[in-house]
């Protein structure tokens, strides 16, 4: 501040060819502060991008479509809703259990199964299948679901998701798709697609 | 002594570490602060806890999904102190949020909050918010079948956000599933990217402490007036100030060893939590349950109505977070005491009731069906054999225990049935079982018709003659 008015003050009883001096020295301190921001923005971008892609990036590659078998078809029997699991469309090699999804299927007719989530649409908890009882039960909020995925009691807003399935050479094979999330428009058209696939 | 007095004199000549530090220790602190002033002090020693005992674990600790589990159990089993480690971290962090929650409630309540310290407010507000954010990654950092749902019950929230939900959902997994990139993001961002901010936010926090000053004990009838306030209060400390050290300090150094104390004693007698099953997504069998500091949230997930869902999951954190924000720009001026501030009070005894009936309430769980209720004994049956035990079976079979109580069995989701048949007739009791109601299945589709007069039998004897 003080040394700014202090310029000033000098400035008014300068002779010209000074004056002219000193104005092309506060255009060279205006020149050098511009300059030193943007390069200090050029700095921050040149290291921020690659990070930003490097942590983004799960959201910028697709899961590859991959249909994984669970096991042969006679193993499985008509009517009965049996706990089957599978690796991850993509697992990491380090990634262990982590890496695996289970699935509630029930062998419906000869090549018919169906294929559901084990994850509440509520909040994604592991639904259990009460076979005397015909009900899926959710362990965390109490979702409970009727035998065909529809929803009997409690907080889950949509019916328990299904995954594809199809049966080649004899083994009954799942689509190994993203963890179902129930959210506003988005995944109920992503449930949908899970479930035309089937057909 | 004299070549150390002598080398001391030199560094500190070459630095300028007493010309730093002695103005900080000798700050005028207004008369009369008590034992009410020592919860921000206490906040930030759990907090120092919390990062020397993190570094330490972080030495043993792997961040991989596929070993993390076998390196906690290494950790409380096999390494010298890491129980006690584990239990100093767990009940640190416990500390750190119950002392940042009462620290905020003084605060609030005595109105410090006011000018000139509202950017004091608000970067506590931040803190808070990186407190709970640190638990919650902490709590997924102990890789077990908790975490593992815990992920996917955080994710399941982030994916309700309108638009951008199922980005974020899946930005928090590191992929459409969890695996092996959803721990070491939750690492990273527990042990970097949030204690990062948090040191830049707590740096902030105290030079505005130091900047502002220690606020006065409030007084009825004293009023802030922004423009008059600095002047006084700066009068008022030279008049009346004491030294923060060694004057008040000691408060503070006392009531953290106290802390430390007692978080090194739970550490050593109860000892961290449980690991309890592995991190498997197929096993089914959970029961996943958040620390006892977010068990309030998971009672609201519980019992918000299925259409006002995702407006809660949503919008309540952001009300929240304005609110707490707004406030000192809302009410920047005049009173301070709580005695002038009834509002205050109501506001503050509103929340800290509704948080601890809602923990209450999580604690109990009572809409968790009951999947595993031991086989009714036939003296609470009434019967070994005919319709009655046939019933019974079946309303352990079929999972109306899972949520209806019989005498001091089964789960409290639905109606106690243990004298059902002294209220419902006959017939009440049929259309219900196989029409069901909003939160109770419909069984006309599974039940035959002999199951079902057996169900009836059973429920008929449940009287209240009966039940004595």
């Amino acid at each position: 501040m003080n040394t700014e008015h202090e310029s000033e003050v000098r400035e008014a009883s300068m002779p010209a060819s000074e004056r002219l001096a000193n104005e092309a020295l506060v255009r060279r301190r205006a020149f050098l502060s511009r300059l030193s921001i943007a390069l200090s923005g050029v700095f921050a971008a040149i290291v921020a991008l690659p990070v930003f892609g490097f942590l983004l990036s799960p959201l910028l590659t697709k899961s590859p479509n991959v249909w994984r078998a669970v096991g042969a078809v006679d193993r499985f029997m008509i009517g009965q809703t049996v706990e089957v699991t599978f690796a991850d469309p993509s697992p990491l090699p380090w990634a262990g259990a982590a890496g695996l999804t289970a699935a509630w299927l029930r062998r419906d007719g000869d090549r018919a199964f169906v294929a559901f989530a084990v994850n509440c649409t509520h909040l994604g908890c592991p639904v259990k299948w009460l076979a005397d009882a015909d009900l899926f039960m959710c362990p965390c909020h109490g979702g409970v679901y009727y035998k065909d995925g529809k929803v009997a009691a409690g907080p889950p807003p949509r019916p328990l998701p299904q995954y594809a399935v199809r049966v080649r050479n004899g083994q009954v094979e799942i689509s190994a798709s993203p963890l179902p999330l129930t959210s506003i428009g988005v995944s109920r058209r992503s449930t949908d697609e899970m479930t035309k696939r089937t057909s | 002594m004299n070549a150390l007095r002598r080398l001391w004199r030199t560094v500190d000549d070459r630095t300028g570490i007493s010309e730093i530090v002695r103005p900080l220790a000798s700050h005028l602190v207004p008369p009369g602060t008590n034992w009410w002033y020592v919860f921000g002090s206490a906040t930030l020693s759990a907090f120092v806890i919390q990062v020397v005992t993190g570094i330490a674990l972080a030495t043993v600790y792997v961040p991989a999904t596929n070993s993390a589990y076998q390196s906690l159990e290494y950790i409380g089993g096999q390494a010298a102190f890491g129980r006690v480690l584990r239990g100093m971290h767990y009940f640190g962090a416990s500390a750190m949020v119950l002392f940042v929650g009462i620290h905020m409630i003084r605060v609030f309540l005595t109105g410090s909050y006011k000018f000139p310290r509202e950017m004091n407010w608000l970067s506590g507000v931040l803190l808070l918010a990186l407190t709970m954010l640190m638990g919650f990654t902490g709590q997924l950092l102990r890789w077990n079948q908790d975490a593992v749902w815990s992920v996917v019950v955080g994710a399941a929230q982030a994916a309700r956000v309108p638009v951008v939900g199922p980005a974020l959902a899946h930005g928090m997994l590191g992929g459409t599933t969890v695996g092996g990139a959803t721990l070491t993001r939750f690492y990273a961002f527990h042990v970097f990217f949030i204690p990062a901010i948090i040191f830049a936010a707590l740096g902030a926090h105290l030079f505005l402490v130091i900047r502002n000053g220690i606020s006065e004990l409030p007084k009825a009838g004293r009023l802030v007036d922004p423009a008059t306030y600095r002047t006084w209060y700066h009068d008022m400390l030279e008049r009346e100030g004491r030294p923060f050290w060694p004057d008040v300090i000691w408060r503070d150094v006392v009531f953290s060893t106290g802390l430390v104390i007692c978080v090194a004693s739970l550490a050593w007698f109860v000892g961290p939590p449980a690991l309890g099953k592995p991190p498997d997504p197929t096993i089914i069998q959970a029961d996943p349950r958040p620390d006892w500091y977010l068990l309030w949230y998971f009672a609201i997930l519980a019992m918000i109505p299925r259409a006002a869902q995702t407006y809660v999951i949503v919008l309540a954190p952001l009300v929240v977070g304005v609110l707490l924000v707004s406030l000192p720009f809302v009410a920047h001026r005049g009173e301070r005491s709580p005695l002038s501030r009834p509002w205050a009070i109501a506001a503050v005894l509103v929340a800290v009731v509704m948080v601890g009936t809602l923990w209450r309430e999580g604690l109990k769980a009572p809409w968790s069906p009951a999947v595993s209720v031991p086989p009714l004994p036939a003296s609470v049956i009434g019967a070994t054999s005919g319709a009655v035990y046939d019933g019974a079976r079946l309303f352990q079979t079929r999972a109306c225990i899972a949520c209806h109580t019989i005498g001091t069995f089964g789960g409290q989701r639905g109606p106690d049935l243990t004298t059902v048949a002294s209220r419902l007739s006959v017939g009440q009791m049929t259309t219900r079982i196989l029409t069901g109601a909003v939160n109770m299945p419909a069984y006309a589709g599974s039940l035959r018709s002999d199951e079902l007069s057996a169900l009836i039998a059973f429920l008929s004897t449940r009287t209240t003659q009966g039940a004595k």
